[in-house]
């Protein structure tokens, strides 16, 4: 902080014994975000605002549900009929599950498309995926909770692949259950790590991740350094302040993400049976296994991959290895250019397959196993393990023939609007004469 | 954040108009949060009114019935104790029960009650929420003691129509739930006879 941006005051009081007004420079006044971030720029922003809202109204939730075999889905009940607004705040928190997983996979998307991940961001791509598996390890503990059926056949499934682990599997799944079933006491501790230790590691990754972001400054579009290229003031040129810009833009965001979620919430909040399964209407009954065994939506890419091994164990391995080849991104991709605008053909060609692959996996995993099913899940495993060799072989041995990066930041595909809007905006001020040019 | 021609009366305003649409939004937002705390359904039901048998009740006799969680006394004075009452006056807070939020109207009496035999109360010290011990026998808590609640908590003293003795942490006479007599041996309590509903 310079000196001509002294605090007075009660800022200044403050400033003199906390550094608020450095902390709020350092992460928005004064943070130089690339200007051409896009429509994928939003995930971000958003992802933080689900968080906040899944612990606003996670805590609201605690404050009538029962931790107990005995009571849990009757509390849940409970709070759909007879607590206040409680069917708003519960669907509010089920919907916000399903809304955290398509915000957090749009955000990772866009670290693919744009080479987000590649150097000096391997760090930032690290914690974001250990935020990535601490979400699905909440998102797991959070769906035992109503002690459905569901619920109940879907933690005795995921506890069992813990067995698969050679030698002291067993024990290791008794160890986790607290039980030689899913019971009272997994149930518990479940809720436990759902309201208390995950949240907390979660809200402490995220400001790791967004201290880590600050630090190496904002990838863009056109994946090149804004920093090579900065004013008299050590700005960059191609930057523009977070706040007010983005802070404004991401506000639009939110609103038009409140939008479709509210349509949901109100309308659909068990999205046809993909946020919230029919069988999760019936209380848990050790006795008896539901036809059909399925989690929700954002798991089925993984558990396609689980069920199309023939073997638990390298079953377990391939889901485990499915998730852990994200990890290794950083390392596998040695390509000269990072965003997919200047990329070679191959990697958009690979980086579409993966996506296909992925929704396929996706599909067949929240459907029963067939004989066909099976096959072309195996197929869609490949092509999904695939897209990380290939990726590793093509950068390595430089087969990509990449676009030459531009020097400075473009405006991308919507080139046409941004003049137009130019335009407009020039049309309306009054201008100064001397910039006038002849006609 | 001043660029040149930048049109501040427009910001000014178009900032103000986002924040006011805002604020109204987070506002309604807060709606459910707070309703949320409010007593369920469950609750409210529980907390309907609550019909009491008091066929056997002695005079001097005294029984708890359970009404919204509270502690409700229905207690049976005898001729002896009622005369007490207007003897104390002088040592009382409020004796003449004119602090209306105490009683229901129909209560605003000498014996704090419809019939004067029966007192009904709310059985938790206005001080600090401890419930007070019947003591009806004189002197059983001082010399010029004519019977009446003590609170064992700080030392608060009620007389035998629940009215706060001066000089005692208690600020107000205990509370009268309304009631009514739905026949000469049953008691409703939780509402007024009127109305019909809880108040």
């Amino acid at each position: 902080m310079s000196d001509d941006a002294k605090t007075r005051g009660l800022l200044g009081w403050i400033d003199a014994r906390f550094p608020f007004t450095k902390l709020w420079e350092d992460h928005a006044a004064k943070y130089y975000a690339p200007k051409n971030f896009n429509f994928w720029y939003y995930f971000g922003s958003l992802a933080i605002f689900v968080l906040v809202l899944q612990l606003l109204t996670g805590i609201w939730l605690t404050m009538y549900y029962k931790p107990s075999a005995a009571q849990a889905f009757a509390s849940v009940e409970y709070i759909m009929r007879d607590v206040h607004w409680g069917w708003l705040i519960r669907y509010l928190h089920s919907t916000g599950a399903s809304a955290f997983f398509v915000v957090i996979y749009l955000h990772m998307f866009r670290g693919l498309l744009y080479g987000s991940y590649r150097k000096p961001r391997e760090l930032l791509w690290l914690i974001g995926m250990a935020i990535y598996a601490i979400l699905m390890a909440e998102a797991f503990f959070g769906y035992l909770l109503p002690w459905g059926q569901m619920s109940y056949w879907g933690a005795q499934v995921i506890t069992s692949l813990f067995g698969a682990v050679p030698g002291i599997g067993e024990k290791l799944m008794i160890w986790i259950r607290g039980d030689y079933t899913v019971s009272d006491v997994t149930l518990n501790r479940f809720f436990a790590l759902h309201v208390a230790a995950m949240p907390l590691l979660l809200v402490l990754l995220v400001a790791v991740h967004l201290m880590a972001l600050h630090e190496v400054g904002s990838n863009n579009p056109d994946g090149i350094d804004i920093k090579r290229h900065k004013d008299t003031n050590g700005i960059p040129l191609d930057g523009i302040p977070f706040h007010p810009y983005y802070t404004v833009k991401d506000m639009v965001g939110v609103v038009v993400f409140l939008i479709v979620f509210v349509l949901v919430v109100f309308y659909s909040p068990t999205m046809l049976g993909l946020f919230l399964e029919p069988e999760n209407f019936e209380p848990a009954n050790p006795l008896k296994t539901p036809e059909h065994i399925a989690p929700v939506w954002y798991f089925t890419p993984f558990y396609s991959i689980l069920r199309c091994v023939p073997d638990k164990l390298w079953g377990v391995v391939a889901l485990a290895a499915s998730i852990f080849m994200l990890f290794l991104l950083p390392w596998l991709d040695r390509g000269k250019v990072r965003s997919v605008r200047y990329r070679g053909r191959g990697f958009k060609i690979a980086l579409a397959v993966f996506v296909i692959a992925v929704l396929i996996l996706g599909h067949l995993g929240a459907n029963p196993p067939s004989p066909g099913r099976n096959l072309v899940a195996r197929i869609c495993a490949v092509l999904y393990f695939g897209y990380f060799v290939f990726l590793w072989i093509y950068t390595f041995f430089d087969l990509e023939k990449t676009k030459p990066e531009p020097e400075r930041v473009t405006n991308g595909s919507f080139k046409w609007l941004w003049e137009w809007i130019q335009q407009q905006r020039l049309g309306k001020t009054k201008p100064e004469p001397e910039r006038v040019s002849p006609k | 954040m001043k660029p040149e021609g930048a049109d501040l009366r427009r910001r000014r305003l178009l900032t103000g108009a986002a924040g006011v649409v805002g604020g109204v939004g987070v506002a309604y937002a807060a709606v459910p949060f707070i309703g949320y705390w409010q007593p369920s359904v469950q609750a409210e039901a529980a907390a309907a009114p609550v019909e009491v048998d008091i066929s056997k009740l002695e005079p001097g006799q005294k029984i708890d019935v359970d009404w919204r969680g509270k502690p409700i006394w229905i207690f049976r004075r005898t001729q002896q104790e009622l005369d007490t009452l207007p003897k104390l006056n002088d040592l009382l807070r409020d004796p003449h029960s004119e602090i209306i939020t105490q009683q229901p109207p129909y209560c605003q009496n000498l014996p704090r009650s419809i019939k004067p035999e029966y007192g009904v109360m709310v059985g938790i010290c206005t001080h600090l929420g401890c419930i007070p011990l019947y003591q009806p026998k004189p002197g059983s808590v001082d010399d010029e003691w004519l019977g009446g609640f003590f609170c064992p908590c700080h030392g608060s003293k009620y007389d035998l129509a629940g009215r706060v003795y001066k000089g005692v942490p208690a600020p107000l006479n205990l509370a009268v739930p309304p009631y009514w007599y739905p026949s000469e041996s049953r008691i409703v309590i939780g509402e007024h006879q009127e109305k019909g509903g809880a108040s």
